[in-house]
């Protein structure tokens, strides 16, 4: 945290951002919400912003803020879910393609030119429009679209890491090939991985938005920031802020992403430090 | 692979035909998960054709539908007949629309095509400058310009910017070519081609972040190589050094990321086609998705995997003929 603070400002700008949604997300989570993200009000339809109504509130007089703070922490919790399943399949996939090559790369490698054959929104809607919608099913189909990566970033590392004197050293001293892959090529795989976890959940965070806006993410009534942005086309010129609240936070959360990512690739890839 | 004869060994080992026979096989692999995807779906054909009235057909009517629909065969008789039919263009029937998926297709393939090619010339023409100019060591606002346009591509989610364009510029300025119905490039031209500035420039904002931000680290690299102090030592004039030194030999990673973001504009062409009315590719997926018609949607998702794994390869040939290095290689 030192590293990234002292390396990459804009890393920093990052985690304050995130830690700032975190808490409103905690909101939620913690039952702290001012109001009920669901409940419907019709009496204090289309109020604008105020004390009372932090951001306002929508068509059926439920209070903006709220559902928004509730959407962050359903869009959170998806992308995190997403992503750590991609992130644990993929770099297994990755390590073994690479360690074991032969029969296990090809079909590894087979598995995940198929899937890079989709374009990544177009997988995750045919995915999602299959299986029942819950957040945990879209969770598995915005993962899925995700794992490829993971394998690809870490395949080429590992093919070049198996020939380092260490792993043939430990090869020599007869210690299993798991336990060669576990304890002397992931740690070094560790770098890699965290940036692309960041830069990933930035990605799963817009293509749950999308799946949502479509109609094919979280399941109404329950908030999400896709369907509150849909929801909000037609209020536009009457109530402006149900599409300027959820909007905003949701760019937000992906800048805060993003700017983590690239802080991240700043203070962790030894390659990019160089070029500066 | 042990081949004897040396011409054949030759073609064998040649990198054009493996990476066919690695496409093919790769197109296989994904007909494979359409098709089981697709019949992982609770219910069939009949189900989603008929919604709850699937329940009142006497076993009778429900086995000559099935007959109909060939869904007595074995799935992998079943998955080899779509293929089948599929190299005979026969791609299914949309019973809604009353028309084949073919004609659909061949109705709405052009249409993503021309907002896919005018968001890439518009991507280009926002993403190549701002990259040369965020790599200027001299002006600090060109640089900071960069960074702050490339965060907000990649930040901003297409639905949002689509959504707030669409009703500023039909609410402010009375601007909405996309209200009324949507004309071809051949029908109206000008019409077409103001239906179209809108979504291209949503998209085109999209990837104009990636493209960006590979100008700006090639032509960073590139900068510092040898041959461009010795053209500059020579004298050849700054503009075009940039442009023919600097830039052209910075255009390899720039055409590959561009080839690369070909699937980004066409799983945002779903979303920004729907916003906008275009009646492109990505609507066809979504509307069938949402009418329940898996014929329509099985063979459109083939269509557009198909037509990404071909720019794919396109742009595998097309930087083969700019780089001369990896020709050699």
């Amino acid at each position: 945290m030192s590293a990234l603070s002292r390396r990459s400002p804009a890393g920093l700008a990052g985690v304050v951002i995130l830690v700032l949604l975190a808490a409103v997300a905690a909101l939620s989570y913690l039952g702290w919400l001012p109001y009920d993200p669901i409940a419907q009000h019709p009496p204090s339809r289309f109020l604008a912003p105020s004390g009372a109504h932090l951001f306002g509130t929508d068509q059926f007089g439920r209070d903006v803020f709220s559902r928004v703070a509730a959407g962050v922490g359903n869009s959170a919790l998806i992308a995190v879910v997403a992503v750590a399943f991609a992130t644990v399949v993929g770099t297994l996939g990755g390590l073994v393609a690479g360690f074991y090559r032969g029969f296990a790369d090809g079909a590894v490698g087979g598995v995940t030119n198929v899937l890079f054959a989709f374009p990544p929104l177009l997988l995750a809607l045919s995915l999602a429009s299959v299986l029942d919608r819950d957040w945990f099913t879209i969770a598995v189909a915005i993962a899925v679209v995700y794992v490829p990566i993971f394998v690809r970033v870490t395949r080429g590392p590992v093919l070049s890491l198996r020939e380092i004197e260490y792993v043939k050293a430990a090869v020599a001293t007869g210690q299993s090939r798991w336990q060669i892959m576990l304890r002397h090529v992931l740690p070094n795989l560790t770098p890699i991985v965290i940036i692309q976890v960041a830069l990933s959940l930035s990605w799963a965070v817009l293509t749950e938005a999308s799946l949502s806006f479509l109609g094919l993410g979280t399941p109404p009534p329950a908030p999400s920031l896709g369907s509150m942005i849909f929801e909000a086309r037609s209020l536009v010129f009457v109530a402006p802020w149900t599409l300027v609240a959820p909007g905003a936070v949701v760019v937000l959360l992906v800048v805060g992403l993003n700017l983590l990512g690239d802080g991240l690739r700043d203070t962790l890839d030894p390659r990019s430090r160089v070029r500066r | 692979m042990i081949v004897r004869n040396p011409v054949v060994r030759r073609i064998v080992r040649s990198v054009v035909v493996r990476r066919v026979a690695g496409t093919l096989g790769t197109l296989f692999g994904v007909a494979v998960l359409v098709f089981v995807m697709l019949r992982a779906i609770p219910g069939d054909q009949i189900t989603a054709g008929l919604g709850t009235e699937a329940a009142a057909l006497t076993p009778a009517q429900r086995q000559a539908l099935e007959l109909y629909y060939g869904l007595d065969q074995p799935l992998v008789a079943q998955f080899f007949s779509w293929l089948g039919n599929l190299f005979t263009g026969n791609l299914g029937y949309s019973a809604r629309s009353q028309q084949s998926v073919l004609e659909l297709t061949l109705h709405a393939l052009p249409v993503t095509f021309e907002l896919a090619v005018f968001s890439i010339v518009l991507a280009l023409l926002i993403g190549v400058p701002l990259g040369m100019l965020a790599a200027s060591r001299t002006s600090a606002t060109g640089n900071a310009a960069g960074q702050v346009v490339s965060l907000a591509g990649l930040s901003i989610p297409a639905f949002l910017l689509a959504t707030t364009l669409l009703s500023v510029f039909a609410a402010s300025f009375g601007f909405n070519p996309n209200g009324q119905g949507f004309a071809t490039l051949v029908e109206d031209p000008l019409l077409n081609l103001q239906q179209m500035f809108l979504p291209a420039l949503v998209l085109g904002f999209g990837i104009a972040a990636p493209i960006l931000r590979t100008t700006r680290t090639a032509v960073l690299e590139v900068r510092s190589d040898d041959f461009v102090r010795t053209a500059r030592a020579k004298g050849v004039p700054e503009r075009r050094l940039q442009v023919r030194h600097v830039l052209r030999n910075a255009l390899v990673p720039i055409v590959t990321m561009t080839g690369l973001q070909f699937g980004y504009l066409l799983g945002g062409a779903v979303v920004v086609e729907q916003i906008f009315s275009v009646p492109g590719i990505g609507r066809q997926v979504l509307l069938g998705i949402q009418q329940k018609e898996y014929a329509v949607v099985q063979s459109t998702v083939l269509v557009i995997a198909l037509a990404f794994v071909l720019v794919n390869l396109l742009t595998d040939v097309l930087y083969r003929v700019i780089d001369p290095r990896v020709r050699a290689s």
